[in-house]
């Protein structure tokens, strides 16, 4: 980890000394520098996706990865990174915003000097970005959490939903979409939906209350952090793992525990390594200007796919990556 | 005698409470049965210890807001401890989690105390501050459950005559309670301060020190729930126990706990946190509307509040005829 970071930082250092040292030498013209911006460093979803983007560089072979950011998540810190990227003249700046209206003069100034600018994971308003990358849409994430329960029931079976607050805009969406899909799983029966408002004891609880409604429940989908890993461990109190499985959407730091155990099959989350690697392709081909960011325009993500662009230029890469016991181990130190 | 007993406030608190697991056991059979009574008794063990604490901080007339962040610092430093060094034995981090509970509940009894600032305000305060610490000392990440020792999670489980400890621990704290506040010299002065005041001054209690003390033991119980629920529910985050605070004083209420102090009693504060814990297990497996469960809550609190005040003003006048028909 701390050696990836510090080739990704050397890396940066030596791309800067070059620039400086050659000027524009056929070197410096060559390689397509793109700057991947994060919302601060020493974050390891962000080290994930720096590594991703490195990956893209080594693919296409003329790029070059600019890894930075603020070193604490501020849209003041980043306007500072921006101002610097500008001067020492990047091709291309992706980031991660820490505030969707506050960068965007800065991205804006970097657009008039010629720098392709797009935003990742968390967006930046449409006047200051070209396009935006989401890690995925309610519709895949809505597809897949009904997907990991199913995965473990072939011959179908009860599951229950356990949401965080009833007003949560982005769960009731996840659970719309999940329900529109429920057709496709004709043995899959939604018994109940619960809300444990993202509260540990209040989810405990609740979980505690549906293995006591229906004792022949065999799944439990809680598409939000705090609750999946509540769930797991009443689960795991009850006696349960192996009867009931515990999935959804966690992260795998906070569920290697719950996997180990076995009251969680599987889970998912957006995989950081993809993104940062699909960014980094984005962001390589707009810059070479083999694409162009416009509704509806596909563009090529290398090994991801292709990104296609809605009205507000915005694509989402691909439905949440899957964790079980075999690469738990592996992600669990990183994000 | 008896006739008296059968009216206290405990006795119909303790009625509303059977009623209360009869309706539900209608609506939801085997809720009633002593496993599952034993589970909701385990699971409200750590709302039962809060209100206690806060049973002797209300009977001064004081306040304390600040038991929920009081928990939750204790509760992440702890963990933080178990997983940088796991050979540190458990017992010494619960030693480590009362005694920074009763720093913490000292910090508020001082400023009550000596700077005379009204209660409400100080632990207001403080229920921020020890809020904010806990974002300083783990910078926001999560302490999970792999992170922690086995022992660390394994002694709230740990069944002792098929109950848990994190339930013995309880009745130990409500035993020690009843002997507490009834048998000592500090256990009356929590009622004569919060009775009234001026005449405990006469008495030669020192209101702002009783009052103090009452700040202190709630923190050190806060400090060993703490450990108890991170342990119980096996991870730590900023946000733990968020809003709790005001279910303990809830239960208080419930309890007839008096907010204007001086009146209340361990028993009816046990059964007061009984109650809402009740409630709250009660809420997932009768089937109602979540959308309704807050609602619910708030209307049980409400109603056990205006039988407390009716049987409160009741007891007045009786006080009154018995005085006129003695004079």
């Amino acid at each position: 980890m701390s050696f990836t970071r510090r080739f990704a930082i050397a890396t940066g250092v030596a791309a800067g000394m070059a620039a400086s040292l050659m000027g524009s030498t056929a070197l410096a013209q060559d390689n397509v520098r793109i700057a991947l911006v994060a919302k601060s460093l020493g974050n390891g979803f962000f080290e994930a996706a720096a590594r991703g983007a490195e990956e893209a560089a080594e693919e296409v072979g003329n790029a070059e990865i600019i890894y930075t950011g603020p070193t604490s998540t501020t849209a003041e810190g980043q306007i500072e990174v921006i101002n610097s990227l500008i001067a020492q003249r990047v091709d291309a700046i992706a980031i991660s915003a820490n505030d969707p209206d506050a960068v965007v003069p800065a991205l804006q100034k970097a657009m008039q000097r010629g720098i392709t600018v797009i935003s990742w994971d968390s967006g930046v308003a449409p006047e200051g970005r070209e396009m935006h990358l989401a890690p995925s849409s309610d519709e895949l994430i809505g597809q897949t959490i009904i997907k990991l329960a199913a995965d473990q029931l072939p011959d179908g079976g009860k599951v229950a939903v356990l949401s965080a607050t009833s007003t949560s805009t982005n769960q009731n969406t996840w659970i719309e979409e999940m329900k529109s899909v429920m057709d496709q799983y004709p043995d899959i029966e939604l018994v109940a939906t619960v809300y444990g408002d993202d509260l540990a004891d209040k989810s405990y609880r609740e979980t505690q209350g549906l293995l006591q409604t229906y004792p022949d429940l065999d799944a439990i989908i809680a598409p939000t952090s705090v609750g999946i890993v509540a769930a797991a461990q009443a689960v795991q109190d009850a006696g349960k793992v192996g009867e009931v499985n515990v999935t959804g959407l966690g992260l795998p730091s906070e569920m290697a525990g719950a996997v180990e155990s076995g009251a969680s099959k599987s889970f998912a989350i957006w995989n950081p390594v993809d993104l940062g690697y699909s960014t980094a392709m984005l962001a390589y081909n707009l810059a070479t200007d083999q694409a162009e960011a416009e509704p509806g325009a596909e563009i090529s993500m290398g090994r991801m796919g292709t990104a296609t662009l809605d009205d507000t230029n915005t694509a989402a890469m691909s439905e949440p990556f899957t964790y079980d016991s075999s690469n738990i181990d592996e992600f669990k130190d990183i994000f | 005698m008896i006739g008296q007993a059968l009216k206290s406030r405990e006795a119909i608190l303790a009625g509303a409470l059977i009623l209360l697991i009869i309706v539900v056991e209608s609506r939801f059979s085997g809720f009633a049965a002593p496993g599952n009574l034993a589970g909701v008794f385990n699971d409200t063990s750590i709302l039962i210890m809060l209100a206690l604490g806060q049973t002797l901080v209300i009977l001064t007339r004081c306040i304390d807001l600040s038991l929920a962040s009081n928990l939750a610092l204790t509760g992440m430093v702890t963990a933080m401890i178990n997983s940088a060094m796991p050979g540190v034995p458990v017992v010494a981090l619960i030693a480590i989690a009362v005694a920074l509970g009763l720093l913490m509940g000292a910090f508020n009894g001082i400023l009550v105390w000596k700077l005379d600032i009204p209660p409400i305000v100080v632990t207001l305060g403080t229920l921020t501050i020890y809020r904010g610490i806990i974002f300083v000392v783990s910078g926001g990440a999560w302490v999970n459950s792999h992170e922690m020792s086995e022992a660390y999670k394994a002694i709230p489980r740990f069944e002792i005559l098929s109950l848990p400890v994190l339930s013995w621990i309880a009745i130990a704290v409500i035993a020690a309670f009843a002997v507490g506040v009834n048998r000592t010299a500090l256990g009356r002065a929590f009622y004569a301060v919060g009775g009234n005041p001026s005449a405990a001054v006469y008495t030669g209690i020192n209101v702002g020190k009783t009052r103090f003390w009452a700040f202190v033991i709630a923190g050190g119980l806060a400090g060993l729930c703490g450990y108890l629920w991170v342990s119980r529910y096996a991870v730590a985050y900023t946000d733990v126990a968020g809003g709790f605070e005001l279910d303990v004083v809830a239960a208080c209420v419930i309890g007839g706990i008096s907010i204007a102090g001086g009146l209340g009693t361990v028993t009816g504060a046990v059964l007061g946190a009984l109650f809402l814990g009740t409630i709250k297990n009660a809420l997932p497996v009768v089937g109602i509307s979540p959308f309704w469960q807050l609602a619910i809550s708030g209307a049980a609190i409400i109603i056990a509040v205006a039988f407390n005040a009716r049987s409160e003003h009741g007891k007045g006048r009786i006080i009154l005829k018995k005085a006129e028909a003695h004079s």
